[in-house]
């Protein structure tokens, strides 16, 4: 009698388990179609079922196509652009006089020209040190405190918007950094020595994330700036609004930046060492068009 | 004092795309400054767009709103020489408005 039972049960157990086998899968389906269709997927659950590498960069390409269209750098060149033309500073006047390398007022096209030697100063400059050496000669501010204040220093940030308005200026134009004269072969020399060098507590060099083509840090994208390609995507859409900050970064303050996360002491603002690693790329930039200003995380 | 907008046109058929970048600090009130107190709400409330003087879309933003606010929709029955309108004012009561021409 027991044995005919435990027959009569065993197939009814058997159903069930097969019901709930088929539920349990229904229900994985339906919590994976549910977060890949849910605008706000977490992402961090089912991750062998996640797109590969390639689309995963097709998506992030796309999504980086949303926001240049409404890039908030625009807002900024706007008022970059009143700035420079505004009379300030103790002598009241206005930066229209400048000579950012082409002669005095040129700015179209000045910046893909640049850093360069510039025969006044006997130095070579980026855009920030020589747009601070106009603040200082044209309209009088003091060029030393203001390279020793921080980046988001009222006036500091005005050198920002200053240089984000001088490089968009120059947007499409190709770069032609000039390397004719001794002064500016030296400085890419110190700066392609500066890109290599090894130190800090962690030794690295700006090499070390940027000499390889391919690779990203998260979802950013690291350039590879010993190459043509990679230098002219890089050095050519700086200055550029940073959405992580809601504010314009200007190249120098990415380098500053740069040192920071390499655990470098942290550079003057305007100093040789940050205008050689802008002569180094910038040079490795030649040919390629000038972008920015660009939009990044 | 407020900055221009930045408004941008695309029709075809009678049917504009209007894209907009507003400049505001949007603060949403929930932030801690440098020195730990909480930067007081400031943002965006009310946005409308009218197409010649009629109100073809009214927003309201609050503080999910993120800084330098980009707007974009479509206005349908639109022809050259219409006039589009955008206006928003703040919790400040500040508020700005600016006009673009269709072509």
């Amino acid at each position: 009698m027991p044995q005919t039972n435990t027959r009569s049960i065993r197939p009814a157990y058997k159903e069930a388990w097969l019901c709930f086998i088929l539920v349990a899968v229904v229900g994985i389906a339906k919590a994976q179609s549910g977060s890949f269709e849910g605008p706000k997927s977490t992402g961090n659950v089912q991750k062998s079922e996640q797109p590969s590498e390639q689309s995963t960069e097709k998506a992030i390409a796309q999504y980086r196509q949303m926001l240049q269209e409404a890039n908030p750098a625009d807002l900024y060149v706007t008022k970059g652009e009143a700035l420079w033309n505004s009379a300030r500073g103790p002598n009241r006047q206005s930066l229209a006089s400048c000579d950012l390398g082409l002669g005095p007022g040129i700015v179209k096209g000045a910046w893909a020209q640049m850093p360069r030697y510039f025969e006044d100063t006997q130095r070579v400059q980026d855009l920030e040190s020589r747009i601070l050496f106009c603040m200082q000669e044209i309209q009088g501010f003091n060029s030393i405190d203001l390279a020793a204040q921080d980046f988001n220093t009222p006036e500091r940030l005005n050198i920002s918007l200053l240089a984000v308005y001088v490089a968009s200026e120059s947007e499409g134009v190709p770069f032609n950094v000039p390397m004719s004269l001794p002064q500016e072969k030296e400085m890419y020399k110190i700066g392609k020595k500066l890109f290599f060098l090894r130190a800090g507590t962690h030794d690295f060099s700006c090499s070390t994330c940027h000499s390889q083509t391919g690779r990203r840090i998260r979802l950013q994208d690291l350039p590879n700036l010993t190459t043509h390609e990679g230098a002219g995507g890089a050095y050519g859409s700086w200055p550029a609004y940073r959405i992580s900050t809601g504010s314009i970064w200007t190249m120098q303050q990415r380098l500053s930046d740069c040192f920071r996360q390499q655990r470098f002491p942290k550079p003057i603002f305007a100093s040789p060492a940050t205008i050689a690693l802008s002569v180094y790329m910038g040079f490795n930039a030649n040919g390629s068009i000038a972008s920015a200003p660009g939009l990044k995380r | 004092m407020s900055d221009p907008m930045r408004i941008r046109l695309q029709s075809q058929a009678g049917v504009t795309t209007v894209k907009v970048l507003m400049s505001h600090e949007m603060e949403s009130g929930q932030r801690k400054g440098d020195d730990g107190k909480i930067v007081p709400l400031w943002n965006i409330q009310d946005v409308s767009a009218t197409l010649n003087g009629k109100v073809v879309m009214t927003a309201e933003w609050g503080g999910g709103i993120s800084k330098n606010p980009f707007l974009q929709f479509a206005v349908k029955g639109t022809k050259t020489g219409d006039k589009i309108s955008l206006t928003w004012r703040d919790n400040r009561g500040d508020s700005r408005t600016d006009e673009v021409i269709v072509s």
